[in-house]
């Protein structure tokens, strides 16, 4: 109210012209609204540009291999230059899969206990710890992968594992320290602060009247984090997707714990294996000729699908359990 | 541009702008000579405050590309340009710049260093076809040593390196079932054992993983004192790698080097040594690694006569007074043949036709 007035104090009164004057927020309006709408429309041009020069940069490859990439099992820079990228997608895939079925119940944990049951002081310390390790950078995760984490798992942990579940062929094979489940673990202790965190506000989220409702209706403290849980189900499944994206990208730390070697399957789980990120970052500075620079790239295309379907895929899940959620809060 | 580029680093450094007239030359490529060449750059501008020599280690491949496009200055690869890459960047000069090894380093718990190889058993662990320590063959070689009948694990770079091509052309010149099956590259379809990133992924695996065998520079070895063993050459001898025996291979490669703007596809000190009986005390896994310039620079687009002349003057400076930085980088100086060589290649270089090294 108080601009108007001031316009009107500074015009001389005349009704024309102060209409003018009270038109001018409204161009800004409109400018700003154009200037926001272009900054928001720039995500698309760049995501265009990015799939434009990906597909251009992978055509040789595509014109040699067709879809037969998708699914070849053999990686021969050298002799016959023929690539197929089926072991890195399955490699990639795994190894985010641990990272999730590892790091999604901790997190979970982490936000549940950070939003409904600690004090507040103390949940406050344990958020600001939570997000400074999502500040370390993933080389640091690699380089403590390496000289902390491999000794310790191969020293303390899987000799363990191996003589309980020796017996399942995932667990057998010689363990070198590195490999599969190693790397499936390194992505779920990177995953852990961006799950828990984006969780922990999306319990927080959930109206304190549901709170208050469970509890008046004689629900005990299990009951009502359990309706917590269910409401925030659309969050939660918005920070797994966000884990999802970091693992299924992860490079640096990826490539220097799981082994890096392109074979279809690996033995076991302590067996080495490769990833469809950490070959790129391996081998694109010495890709010496077109056809392996561009298969390469065709790699770094095929990653980017991957990474648009999970997220789409996650997408449509969020609708659903949101309508979903959305049914009971009515209720 | 050069202007620009050369007035911007004026603002940040107070020489540049004292100096008459500043030039940038710039250099990407392999990452082996890397530290030597930091040390030509950092001493060079003390010698001549004018000239900013920028070096971008981005491996081999990227500099062979960078010099394709004509986007830096100068580049430097570990390996000699193919027939293919040579036709896409006509008239390119090659002068090897320095000499590294490549050593076979182990971790064999209660075995010393020097465990005695050859080529063909090298080849067939990296095969996988020898796959224990107590190998009939690898306890033909190594009589004195008690060898443990354990599974070898091999441990290979995962990275495309110049150390690969090496060690893969080694194995292809001492195997046949390599050559047809796996081939030489900075890159190869590795057909047993683990990748690490980096000679610092590779020793990290062969550290962590007893009765493991790889492969890493020999500087790499020497700084972190690893366990290396020596190789036999053609002549018969079990050859301890160090800057003696890669110099040693390095000369009998030399007297048949190409002239600077001839085909160096083939050029090769692996090659040449590796099955030269004469060549005693040779270590057979060595190679060059070069710089690679235009022999006309006028055909770079951000070349003008006096960056041409500072650039002749700094290639002239490393393979002279610049060798003397090696030793204490561990690397090979020049050998005095290869030395002339280089300055018959850096005569060559010419801007708009004419000569630019006057000595």
């Amino acid at each position: 109210m108080k601009k108007p007035q001031m316009l009107l104090f500074f015009s001389n009164g005349l009704k024309p012209k102060f209409l003018k004057a009270f038109k001018r927020p409204i161009t800004g309006d409109y400018a700003f609204k154009l200037i926001t709408g272009a900054f928001a429309s720039a995500i698309l041009l760049i995501l265009g540009l990015m799939a434009y020069s990906l597909a251009e940069g992978s055509r040789p490859s595509i014109q040699r291999f067709g879809i037969s990439f998708l699914f070849g099992t053999k990686w021969d820079p050298a002799i016959s230059q023929v690539f197929g990228a089926l072991p890195l997608i399955l490699g990639t895939l795994t190894t985010s899969a641990i990272a999730l079925l590892i790091g999604v119940p901790i997190s979970i944990g982490i936000g549940l206990a950070l939003s409904e049951y600690m004090p507040r002081e103390l949940s406050f310390v344990i958020s600001f710890l939570v997000e400074l390790l999502a500040a370390i950078p993933s080389v640091i995760y690699g380089l403590w992968g390496i000289f902390t984490l491999i000794p310790f798992l191969r020293n303390n942990v899987y000799p363990y594992v191996q003589s309980v579940l020796g017996f399942i062929p995932l667990f057998s094979g010689p363990i070198y320290g590195g490999g599969v489940l190693t790397g499936g673990i390194i992505l779920a202790i990177m995953i852990i602060p961006i799950v828990s965190a984006v969780s922990r506000d999306a319990f927080s989220a959930v109206p304190n009247t549901i709170r208050e409702a469970m509890i008046s209706l004689g629900a005990t403290k299990w009951e009502t984090v359990k309706t917590v849980i269910s409401c925030a189900r659309a969050g939660v499944t918005g920070a797994v997707i966000l884990g999802l994206g970091r693992a299924v990208g992860e490079t640096m730390a990826i490539t220097m714990v799981i082994g890096n070697k392109f074979q279809f399957l690996p033995s076991s789980l302590f067996d080495a294996w490769h990833t469809m990120a950490a070959i790129i970052a391996n081998e694109f500075t010495e890709a010496t000729y077109e056809l392996y620079s561009s298969a390469l790239i065709e790699v770094g295309l095929v990653l980017f699908l991957v990474t648009l379907a999970i997220n789409i895929t996650a997408r449509l899940l969020l609708w659903r359990s949101l309508r979903f959620v959305r049914g009971i809060v009515m209720m | 541009m050069v202007v620009i580029t050369a007035a911007l680093a004026g603002v940040f450094s107070y020489q540049y702008m004292s100096a008459p007239q500043s030039i940038i030359l710039n250099g990407a490529g392999a990452s082996f000579p890397f530290p030597l060449i930091d040390k030509w750059i950092s001493e060079y501008h003390k010698i001549k405050p004018n000239v900013q020599v920028n070096y971008q280690s981005i491996g081999s491949g990227g500099g062979i590309k960078q010099h394709t496009e004509k986007t830096v200055q100068f580049a430097a690869s570990d390996a000699p340009l193919t027939e293919k890459q040579a036709a896409n960047a006509t008239n390119t000069l090659h002068i090897p710049i320095t000499i590294g090894g490549v050593v076979p380093t182990y971790n064999v718990p209660g075995l010393p260093k020097g465990l005695r190889f050859s080529g063909e058993v090298l080849a067939d662990i990296f095969l996988g076809k020898i796959n224990k320590w107590n190998d009939p063959r690898l306890v033909a070689l190594n009589p004195d040593f008690s060898l443990p009948s354990q599974e070898i694990i091999v441990v290979h770079r995962s990275d495309g390196s110049g150390t690969t091509f090496i060690w893969t052309s080694y194995l292809c010149q001492v195997s046949q079932d390599w050559k047809t099956t796996i081939g030489k590259g900075t890159s190869v379809n590795w057909p047993t054992g683990l990748g690490g990133k980096g000679n610092e992924g590779v020793a990290g695996l062969i550290s962590q993983n007893p009765y493991s065998i790889g492969y890493v520079e020999f500087i790499y070895a020497k700084k972190n004192n690893l366990t290396w063993g020596r190789v036999r050459n053609a002549a018969g001898e079990f050859i301890e790698p160090s800057l003696e025996s890669f110099a040693t291979a390095a000369s009998f490669a030399s007297v048949i080097l190409p002239k600077g703007d001839e085909s160096w596809s083939k050029v090769s000190i692996v090659d040449s040594v590796v099955n030269n009986e004469q060549a005693r005390g040779a270590y057979p896994i060595t190679s060059f690694s070069y710089f690679l310039v235009y022999k006309e620079l006028s055909v770079l687009p951000n070349m003008d006569e006096a960056s041409a002349k500072a650039l002749v003057e700094f290639l002239w400076w490393t393979v002279h007074d610049g060798q003397k930085y090696s030793a204490e980088l561990i690397y090979v100086p020049l050998p005095e043949s290869v030395v002339r060589h280089n300055e018959e290649t850096i005569r060559m270089i010419t801007f708009n036709g004419r000569q630019l090294w006057q000595g």
